[in-house]
């Protein structure tokens, strides 16, 4: 059950020639088994070329300096058109400022980020508490459920309907949404590609409704208020509309749900931190980064070279699709130390890549932190453990670092 | 040598000794002067390390960079003396500087 058997077992890591690994392999994630893979390329070809894949060709980052060096640098990398392994469905482009450059990037940005920065926060916070205490204090007791579904996904969609003011008794339909533009053609939630964009056209035809709602109505704070009054997006075409909500919706929804459910394993895989934890519940908001760093919700980011540039003696060309595994560079043994091991109170859990650093770094971190951070105090008030009773079912992606279910039990204090 | 005086948002003074050469933010994480998280650890990328220059001493301590402004310019509380305290290297002439920490890094 535990991860370290995982590692070990099922893999050609060590023999396989390098260029025949298949790093963005989805399989590999579901299995957890990816991990040798990552470490046999930051030791011996920590740039590496993968010719051809499914993705098309790529290069990959693994190492947490080199990743710091390409995400920091946008002149050189660019993140217009797509910030994930696979293209951009061209017949149905859906432009978003995270897949963005300067300057539009920074104007649409600006224009929200606002509503999940600290003083607006600091607001939140109660409300958080009170919605957490309300789902922890509904949980089954003496039986095994989902800890996804019941907690991880429910109190993450309702932060997200609060943000955007969404009707409460819809609010699934986001947790919906968010998972059908992050699913793949395995998951079983859509026949055909078709089928997935009329549904996504639905979630534009539900949010212009909101929109024209809003647009005529003055001092909202909501995110739906802010771009339809914003400067840089009020005139937004739909489908930018579209796009900039899909960023809001997944980068609110899955990134912290898994966080949540990590946490979970994590603690049951590594009994003497959570030991530690129960004595010293203020180790929480320390506890909180390492799980992000452990769990790195998003596998990676991809760029686009603007020009030909060198790094590690590889020459990376003008147009070249760069990935960079931020999953990777959160175990690189030459940044953090002892990086495999869970550990509640490391010095300096904040510098990890789970958020991204340069101008896309996370806008939502503080939230993300903060709903991590609020959910385990309640946790702990409540029960001594949250007990994992079976093996958790992970999703099949190569940048959806998640699960879809968490067995677990309760036990109260 | 320098000596730098931090002042939290809440008004707390904190007066530290720093040796050339290091940043203004090691100056700070060294010290355990709260207030500054450094989540990328110096490298001008994260903007978790902001601070307000007090306005005499903005000349001395001078202007900051393209990369940090374009950091800079993402933040809500961004103020026309705003820098990263990574990207202020301690000297002698800085002895004596003053800087107010914003309520919250982001």
């Amino acid at each position: 059950m535990s991860e370290a058997v995982d590692i070990r077992t099922s893999n050609d890591a060590s023999s396989v020639p390098l260029d025949k690994i298949e790093i963005a392999n989805p399989d590999r994630f579901r299995d957890n088994t990816i991990w040798p893979y990552f470490e046999r390329l930051r030791k011996e070809d920590p740039v590496h070329y993968t010719a051809e894949s499914v993705h098309g060709p790529f290069w990959s980052i693994t190492t947490f300096e080199d990743i710091m060096f390409v995400d920091t640098h946008h002149d050189l990398f660019s993140s217009e058109g797509g910030i994930t392994i696979d293209d951009e469905d061209v017949e149905f482009e859906l432009p978003m400022f995270i897949a963005m450059d300067p300057p539009k990037h920074d104007l649409q940005r600006k224009t929200v980020s606002g509503v999940v920065a600290p003083p607006n926060l600091a607001k939140m916070e109660s409300t958080i508490r009170e919605r957490a205490s309300l789902i922890l204090d509904s949980l089954p007791k003496n039986e095994t459920f989902n800890w996804v579904d019941k907690v991880s996904i429910e109190l993450t969609t309702q932060m997200l309907a609060t943000l955007f003011d969404f009707p409460w008794e819809d609010r699934r339909k986001l947790t919906y949404w968010s998972d059908l533009i992050t699913a793949d053609e395995t998951s079983g939630m859509y026949g055909s590609e078709d089928e997935r964009r009329a549904e996504l056209l639905k979630c534009l035809e539900y949010f212009t409704v909101l929109w024209n709602q809003r647009v005529n109505t003055t001092g909202g704070s909501d995110l739906i208020s802010m771009l339809a009054h914003g400067e840089a997006t009020r005139n937004m075409p739909p489908m930018e509309y579209l796009g900039n909500l899909i960023l809001l919706i997944v980068g609110g929804n899955d990134t912290t749900r898994n966080s949540i459910s990590g946490g979970v394993i994590a603690l049951n895989q590594n009994p003497d931190q959570y030991d530690k934890l129960r004595k010293d519940p203020s180790l929480i908001p320390n506890m909180v980064s390492e799980i992000i760093r452990w769990q790195t919700p998003l596998a990676h980011m991809r760029r686009i070279a603007t020009q030909d540039v060198e790094l590690r003696g590889k020459k990376i060309r003008k147009g070249d699709k760069v990935v960079m595994w931020y999953v990777s560079g959160n175990r690189d043994e030459t940044a953090i130390p002892n990086p495999d091991a869970f550990i509640i109170d490391r010095p300096k859990a904040r510098q990890h890549l789970s958020f991204g650093f340069g101008i896309h770094r996370c806008m939502g971190n503080r939230l993300a932190e903060m709903q991590l951070r609020v959910v385990w105090e309640e946790i702990l008030k409540r029960f001594h453990t949250v007990e994992l009773v079976g093996e958790p079912v992970r999703v099949r992606s190569n940048f959806v670092k998640g699960y879809s279910d968490v067995p677990v039990r309760v036990h109260a204090r | 040598m320098a000596k730098i005086r931090f002042i939290e948002h809440n008004g707390k003074q904190h007066e530290v000794d720093a040796s050339n050469g290091m940043s203004v933010m090691n100056a700070a994480i060294d010290n355990l002067v709260p207030g500054i998280d450094a989540d990328c650890g110096g490298e001008c990328s994260c903007a978790t390390c902001h601070v307000i220059v007090d306005e005499k001493w903005m000349k001395v301590v001078g202007q900051p960079s393209d990369q940090e402004e374009s950091m800079l310019d993402m933040n809500p509380e961004r103020d026309k003396n705003s820098r990263l305290s990574c990207q202020i290297k301690v000297r002698d002439e800085l002895d004596g500087l003053v800087v107010r920490l914003p309520q919250f890094q982001i």
